[in-house]
């Protein structure tokens, strides 16, 4: 490898070219005619314009990308998050160009990103997936027999519906009795099938997710992180490794993640996703073989928050992405890979958290990223920029370290009041009021945790 | 008669249809409610649905489907009934 284009933007495109320059291979940008005097243009050795500001005009045309690659001499492509990264059609025009696709081959992108392929796959390779019902029910005696097998609270859902719609919820045989009938008769008036899938119910879940790399034979594990502080499905803050999680669990989920990757002959990096039960955690600690977490997806790129796995483990997760694409075998060995300390990441957004968290683009005319020992700022931000209105909102990683969890906190408190954006708002603030919550310095959360925070702080008023 | 301009609150990429495969949120010439969503903008990855603002008949829309539009930028031109 030579000579990668990097089809992104944004603060990853910024940190692929990083990796890439310490690797000595030359880069390649491209950009739309929004991004023309951005941070990652600047950085490139070699910068190619592919379009007006839609993204799909520009950073979603495989054609423009694959043109710029030819016109620039680029022998690989890395697509960092979002845009085409888990495209299996990417992939493939990719590799049919004869260029290098930093990721897994198409054919597993295809496989991993489809729910019940995956799920299958989880199977194959014995990792715990939601115990729920294959196929539909259609009576209450069916009904109680497969929750009996399931294990309750379970959840009932329509096996023609989507959107959340009849979804009920029954602790116990006598709940399931009554809510089965009513369910069932309004899936068959809703969608005229009143066939239900029966599925265990996760009352308060967290998101744990693997770090894997793996070269197409080799696959070893960079341990967890711990992504439960959410709103709307978008990751805020992320910890590795996770808190609460024993060693007994984390043995076994890691040594899924692995088995899982095996089955696939997983290439490259990638996260593989699970939902621990915190109630079945509570229950019984230490229990790796509780099945108290399960396998939900997988995600067949490097991730927003793989700068806290990096912070762990000293290893440059993207820089490993580049050395497999290139044909490399992996160079780490399982035992050689530990984690140490804590690290946690804050996603800085323009958005406005008292107005709804409505997206802000607009002109930047200040910016104080905070730095020092231990503390890592992944951004694409300079003062006199415009934040333009057409890609996400992500204006910075605020990522710390310390040699535990109390001591990250701490220092992620310096950190964050040191950030300062003047221009449009942000979410470095309600960063500050998070670390002063005794239940997030706890570690003490779920998935509706952060959501129902935002809530109660919404509704007390300024 | 009066002219009412929908303008745009937010800078973004402006659309007529809720999607791709439906029809537009109102067609020139139409009668429409204040409260009536007549094109969406996208600003960061989430969209924004924009009410007529004025109950009456729509004269023009200013903008083509996918363009770019600034924060106050008219967009469309009701005559209010």
């Amino acid at each position: 490898m030579r000579r990668l284009l990097v089809a992104n933007r944004g603060e990853i495109a910024v940190r692929i070219i990083r990796a890439a320059r310490d690797l000595g291979i030359s880069t390649v940008a491209v950009h739309s005619t929004a991004d023309a005097e951005a941070l990652h243009v600047r950085l490139a050795d070699t910068a190619v314009e592919i379009g007006p500001p839609q993204a799909a005009k520009s950073y979603l045309v495989v054609d423009a990308i694959l043109a710029a690659a030819k016109e620039t001499g680029a022998d690989a492509v890395h697509p960092g998050y979002g845009f085409l990264a888990e495209r299996a059609d990417f992939a493939a025009a990719v590799a049919d160009a004869g260029l290098a696709f930093v990721g897994p081959e198409a054919a597993v992108i295809e496989r991993m990103g489809d729910k019940v392929a995956a799920r299958e796959v989880a199977r194959a390779a014995g990792v715990p997936t939601v115990p729920g019902t294959e196929g539909g029910i259609e009576d209450v005696g069916a009904a109680v027999a497969a929750a009996g097998e399931v294990g309750y609270p379970v959840m009932l859902k329509a096996a023609a519906g989507g959107g959340g719609r009849g979804i009920r919820v029954v602790d116990d045989e006598a709940a399931l009795r009554t809510a089965f009938p009513q369910a069932s008769r309004e899936a068959a008036a809703a969608f005229g099938d009143g066939r239900m899938y029966l599925e265990r119910f996760v009352r308060r879940a967290r998101h744990v997710e693997v770090q894997v790399l793996g070269d197409g034979g080799d696959v070893v594990h960079l341990y967890e992180r711990e992504c439960s502080l959410q709103r709307r499905r978008q990751k805020m803050v992320e910890e590795a490794v996770a808190p609460g999680i024993d060693a007994g669990t984390r043995e076994a989920m890691t040594a899924a993640a692995v088995a899982l990757c095996r089955e696939v002959g997983y290439r490259s990096a990638g996260t593989v996703e699970f939902l621990v039960d915190v109630d079945a955690l509570g229950r019984n600690p230490g229990g790796g073989a509780s099945r108290g977490w399960f396998f939900i997806e997988m995600n067949t790129r490097i991730q927003v928050e793989h700068p806290t796995t990096e912070m762990v483990t000293g290893v440059d997760l993207v820089a490993e992405q580049l050395r497999i694409a290139a044909g490399e075998p992996l160079r780490l060995r399982q035992d050689a890979i530990t984690a140490r300390g804590h690290a946690l990441e804050f996603r800085v957004v323009a958005e406005d958290p008292d107005r709804d968290f409505l997206p802000a683009p607009g002109a930047i005319d200040r910016v104080v990223l905070p730095a020092g020992p231990w503390v890592r700022c992944d951004t694409w931000i300079e003062p006199g920029m415009r934040v333009p209105p057409f890609y996400d909102s992500l204006l910075a990683k605020v990522i710390v370290w310390g040699e535990d969890r109390e001591t990250a906190l701490r220092r992620s408190r310096r950190a964050l009041a040191e950030f300062a954006v003047d221009g449009v708002p942000t979410t470095a603030g309600l960063f500050r009021e998070l670390l002063d919550e005794p239940w997030f310095t706890a570690g003490k959360f779920h998935t509706g945790t952060l959501e129902q925070w935002l809530v109660d702080r919404s509704e007390a008023g300024p | 008669m009066s002219r009412h301009e929908v303008v745009s609150p937010i800078p973004g990429v402006f659309y007529r249809r809720p999607d791709p495969d439906s029809p537009a949120f109102a067609e020139e010439g139409a009668a429409v409610e204040a409260d009536q969503t007549v094109c969406l903008v996208e600003v960061m990855k989430s969209f924004h649905q924009v009410p007529a603002g004025a109950a009456g008949t729509v004269v023009e829309f200013l903008v083509e489907n996918e363009d770019v539009v600034d924060a106050g930028q008219a967009v469309a031109v009701i005559e209010v009934a």
